[in-house]
Formats: C-alpha cells, sequence, structure tokens
C-alpha cells in the first residue's frame, strides 16, 4: 500500500465527481465526497476485482447502497479502468449507461442496481449467503449511508446477517453525520450506531474515514474476524475536500453552478498540488 | 372440449399443493434452485423443500423487504430463488424491493405467492389480497401466472423455472377440483386455453374462477347462451391474439377473477380489446372493496365469484 498514490487517487476520484455532477447539472456532490476515500481504498487496494472482466466469477462484489452516491463509485471505477474516464461527463445524460443511481445492467463493474436506500444491504446479504452456500471465498462490501439507516429494512438485513454469521461481509457507514433535511440527529437519531450492529452480532470498527491506514487496518480486521459479519463506521466529512460544500446539507443533492464550480476545481487543484510537493 | 364434467367428483387440491411439491422436483434437477419463505413455510409448503433440501431453504423470518433482496442477492450470484409468502405480504408489503431490487436489474427471482385473493376465508382483509395482479403486472419484465388447479399450478412452476427473468406466480389457499387432468393439456406461458367454444359471448377466467365460469358457461347453455370460455392463466404477458381474435368472434366479452377490478385480469383484457377489437367488456371480480372474515366458500359466493354469481352477472348483464 503506497498511502500517497491512493491520496492522488482519491484526489483524481473527487475530481471526477465534481466534474460528473457539474456536467450533469444535478447529482449528490456531499455523500460521493465523503466517502471518495473509501471507494478509493475499496477499488485499489481490497477488491478482488479484474477491471478486463468485470462478471469475473469468484470477485469480491460491492454494493452501493446508499446509490445516489454514484458519482463517486463511477469515477473510482472509471480510473480503476472498468470504462473510460471521460465518459464521466455523459453523467445523467439521456443516453448515457452512467444512470442517476448504479444499474447493473450497463455499467461494468456494477454489482448490484440500488438507489432506493434501505434495498443494497439485502442484496449484499443474498450475495454472501450463496457464496457460503457455494463455499466460495469471495467477500461482499456494502456501503451505507449513516441517514440511509433510518430505513428498517437495514436492521431487517443486519438481523439475518447476525444470525447467519455472514463473516464474508462487511458493512461500511459512511458516517458523515447530514442527510438532505439537516443533520441525521436532529432528523430522526440512529445513533449509536455501533451498538445497535454490536445487538445485531456484528463485530464492529469506528475509524476516521479519510484516514488510509485506518481504513486498511480495519478491512483486515474485519478479514479476521471469524463468526460474525463486520461493520465500519467510517467518520467522514460530508463535502471533503471541497471548501464550500464540507460539513454542508445543502449540499447533499445539487450540482455546483459555474461560479462554484471553479472554486471547487480551485480547491481540488490546491489540495493536488500539495500532494505533489 | 367442451368440458362438462362433474366437479363434486374430481379431487380437491389447492394450488400451493403443486408450488411446493413442483419445487421439491426442480430442487432434485438443479442445484441452484433455493427456497426463501418468511415465517410461513409451512402455509406457502416451501416446507416441503425444506425437508428434501434444508440447506437450501432459507428462512428470513418476518422480514418480507429483506427476503425479497437477498433473494436478488442470490440470483445475481448465480442462484435460482423461489421465495414465497403470503400473496399481500410479498407483493404490498415488498412491493418496491420487487420492482426496483429484482425487476429494474431484471434478476431470475421466481415468486411464489399463495393466500391470494379472498378464497384465503377467516383470516379477513388484511389477509386477502386482490391487489397483487394489478401492482405486479405493472413492473416491467415481470411475468403474471395465475393457475386454475393443482396440474397448471405445476407446469406454472416449471415454465416460471425456465424462463429467463422474474416471475410472479399467484397461489391459492382453498382446495380447488383438479379439471386440467386430460391428455390434451398443455401449458405454455403466455398463452390462454380454449375450453369451451362459443359464439354468442366470452368468458375471460383465471385462477379458480376458470372453474367456477365452467359451470356458469353450461348454465347459460341450459338458457340457450353459447358461451366461449378461456383461461388465462398468463395475465402477462396476456395472450393478446387469443384475446382480440374471440372478442372479435363472439362482439360481448366477460372477465372473471378473483382480484380488484381494478388493475387485474379485467383491466388486461380491457387495455387489449381497447387497441385491438373494441369490444363491451364486464368485468366480474372484487368490485372495489375489501373482503371480510368468511369461509372460503361462502366469501366465494357472497362476493359473486361462485359460478351462481358469475351466471347471474352475466345474465344480468346481457
Amino acid at each position: 500500500m503506497d498511502i500517497l498514490e491512493l491520496k492522488k487517487t482519491a484526489h483524481k476520484v473527487r475530481e471526477g465527481i465534481v466534474t460528473s455532477i457539474f456536467s450533469a447539472k444535478a447529482g449528490h456532490p456531499g455523500g460521493s465526497l465523503s466517502a471518495a476515500d473509501l471507494f478509493t481504498y475499496l477499488y485499489f487496494e481490497e477488491l478482488n476485482i479484474d477491471p478486463k472482466n468485470p462478471k469475473k466469477e469468484d470477485r469480491d462484489r460491492f454494493v452501493l447502497s446508499k446509490g445516489h452516491t454514484a458519482p463517486g463509485l463511477y469515477a473510482a471505477l472509471a480510473y480503476r479502468g472498468f470504462f473510460p474516464v471521460e465518459d464521466l461527463d455523459t453523467l445523467r445524460h439521456t443516453g448515457s449507461y452512467l444512470q442517476g443511481h448504479p444499474d447493473m445492467k450497463c455499467v461494468p463493474g456494477v454489482d448490484m442496481s440500488t438507489g432506493s436506500l434501505g434495498q443494497g444491504l439485502s442484496t449484499a446479504v443474498g450475495m454472501a449467503l450463496a457464496a457460503k452456500m457455494d463455499a466460495k471465498d469471495y467477500r461482499v462490501y456494502a456501503l451505507c449511508g449513516d441517514g440511509e439507516i433510518q430505513e428498517g429494512q437495514i436492521w431487517e438485513a443486519a438481523m439475518f446477517a447476525g444470525h447467519r454469521k455472514l463473516d464474508n461481509l462487511v458493512v461500511i457507514i459512511d458516517h458523515n453525520k447530514l442527510q438532505i433535511d439537516g443533520r441525521v440527529e436532529d432528523v430522526c437519531s440512529p445513533y449509536p450506531i455501533d451498538k445497535k450492529f454490536q445487538a445485531f452480532h456484528f463485530h464492529t470498527i469506528t475509524i476516521d474515514g479519510h484516514n488510509f491506514e485506518e481504513i486498511a487496518a480495519a478491512f483486515q480486521e474485519a478479514k479476521e474476524t471469524k463468526g460474525m459479519p463486520t461493520a465500519i463506521i467510517a467518520n467522514t466529512v460530508k463535502g471533503r475536500g471541497v471548501s464550500f460544500m464540507e460539513d454542508a446539507a445543502e449540499w447533499h443533492g445539487k450540482a455546483p453552478k459555474e461560479e462554484e464550480f471553479k472554486v471547487a476545481m480551485e480547491d481540488l487543484r490546491k489540495a493536488g498540488e500539495t500532494l505533489c510537493q | 372440449m367442451p368440458v362438462s364434467r362433474n366437479f363434486d367428483e374430481l379431487p380437491r387440491i389447492a394450488t400451493r399443493e403443486g408450488y411446493g411439491s413442483t419445487l421439491v422436483e426442480l430442487g432434485k434437477e438443479d442445484k441452484n434452485v433455493v427456497a426463501l419463505d418468511a415465517d410461513l413455510a409451512a402455509a406457502t409448503k416451501t416446507c416441503m423443500f425444506a425437508k428434501e433440501f434444508p440447506d437450501r431453504h432459507i428462512n428470513c423470518g418476518i422480514a418480507e423487504a429483506n427476503m425479497a433482496g437477498i433473494a436478488a442477492g442470490l440470483a445475481a450470484s448465480g442462484k435460482i430463488p423461489f421465495m414465497s409468502t403470503f400473496a399481500m405480504f410479498v407483493s404490498g408489503r415488498a412491493y418496491e424491493q420487487i420492482r426496483s431490487s429484482i425487476g429494474y436489474p431484471g434478476l431470475n427471482v421466481k415468486i411464489g405467492a399463495t393466500h391470494a385473493g379472498i378464497s384465503v376465508g377467516e383470516d379477513g382483509a388484511t389477509h386477502q389480497c386482490n391487489e397483487d395482479i394489478a401492482l405486479m403486472r405493472s413492473i416491467p419484465g415481470m411475468a403474471v401466472i395465475n393457475p386454475s388447479d393443482n396440474i397448471e399450478a405445476i407446469a406454472a412452476v416449471r415454465a416460471a423455472y425456465a424462463y429467463k427473468g422474474p416471475v410472479y406466480m399467484r397461489f391459492g389457499r382453498l382446495a380447488v377440483p383438479v379439471f386440467n387432468d386430460r391428455e390434451d393439456y398443455q401449458f405454455e406461458l403466455g398463452k390462454g386455453i380454449v375450453l369451451r367454444e362459443g359464439k354468442d359471448l366470452t368468458i375471460f377466467a383465471t385462477g379458480l374462477c376458470v372453474v367456477e365460469s365452467i359451470y356458469a358457461a353450461e348454465m347459460l347453455a341450459a338458457d340457450g347462451i353459447d358461451a366461449e370460455l378461456i383461461n388465462i392463466h398468463t395475465i402477462k404477458p396476456l395472450d393478446d391474439a387469443l384475446v382480440a381474435a374471440s372478442a372479435a368472434k363472439t362482439g360481448r366479452v366477460f372477465t372473471v377473477e378473483e382480484h380488484s377490478v381494478i388493475g387485474g385480469l379485467g383491466a388486461a383484457v380491457c387495455e387489449t380489446l381497447s387497441e385491438k377489437c373494441p369490444t363491451r367488456v364486464t368485468r366480474i371480480g372484487m368490485n372495489d372493496v375489501f373482503g371480510e372474515s368468511g369461509p372460503a366458500l361462502e366469501l366465494l359466493h357472497k362476493y359473486g365469484l361462485d359460478a351462481e354469481g358469475i351466471y347471474k352477472k352475466i345474465k344480468a348483464a346481457l
């Protein structure tokens, strides 16, 4: 693991997020940026995948349960080589395969169609169960939002995964503390997140979701955890990397205007320069 | 054809039985067939599969939405999941999961919904699903099958297995006459079966209303009315050609179903005929009302879905 390289890649992923959403004139930058380091680590270090063979039978699976942050997933997939980076600018355009929310039928590398919150985790549980039934050793990763876990289906899925001891399943909570209508704790608090997953027989790990060393250690600990699934609660900052989007609920689901786009790209350019020094 | 038998002498079997037994057969033939249930395995008959293949029967507990998602994940991983619970709880409770996690990605999930319609009986309106055909056929790519007896249920399960993509199968709790037990019986997904040829009117019936409509057609015949009767076991894709041809031939259409007149077989037939062969249609079914508690046969009589009720409605409408 080369942390500087990962940081540079995450930087490109963030640029991809901002430019694709700007091109689409719609989308969800806040939660895409908060999860950018997680996407980067997953696709460049963690997952056993092959961009040349996206449907490889024994690949690790990733389900973006918080499907609205597709721009982050798409940027990671594009830079990993699943499809051309230039295509990111077709996000949400009529006729583009880069739908507003992930579509497994047409996006190389997307393992499940998602978008309606709460549904993705159940599908990841189904994949993890299939691996167990077939005695395969691939692993399944699902990324959920901290607002998303207000959905009851998340806890149905957690109950089942804990009951079935699916230790090949890792649930990552992008804990950026914000949802569209405001702070998660003000809208309808699901806290404490770790204790809830523990109650459903999960091993839990809480990390800084922007620190690659902590991300790496958490995934390693998850692999070593037997007899129970793991939930990684990743503390993140919504809008991370773009000054005016950071920790601002209003940037959950809108595109930057021309001037805002320039500021955002300038923020990212400066951060990129720092990385290259 | 024409069918004329004393149904009182026929064995009566609930269509859910054929579902359960065929699932076991498919399980023997294909190791990728798995069954899911939501704490109703004894009622939906997936318990038969559980007994034979305990490691491939997944009881999800009372959590239908999660069950639908797990089925999607299993299908995305190469399994052929058959998931079951009561029609109301799968088509209603898990509608959006079926739509977005199964239908949208076009995953190969088979839904075996039992206890459909008012023939659920004593449990009453909360458990009597008269809306599932409407809900399920609105999902792009979803096939919808409503078998009329146990023979047809067995054929439907095999057809669903052979079909690549999501299928909704509607089964009943009530034991109904096994009338398809004959040599010339053939099931083809999306093809109606002409049970009786006639020239005065056409009855399109589905599910347990088919056998009741056979009786009704015989009562009409006694009055000199020559009814054509067609069993529409597949509501989606509908046999448009047969529906239009029969309507063109008789010029008067009735639909009969143990389902709301909104969105079900009647609606599907109206949609086809309005475009292909405009014909007057009378929809016989649950008339935009909820059901209630009572023995199944009494309820079918009360809501006019037995032979006598169907006969009277047709006579009154002519």
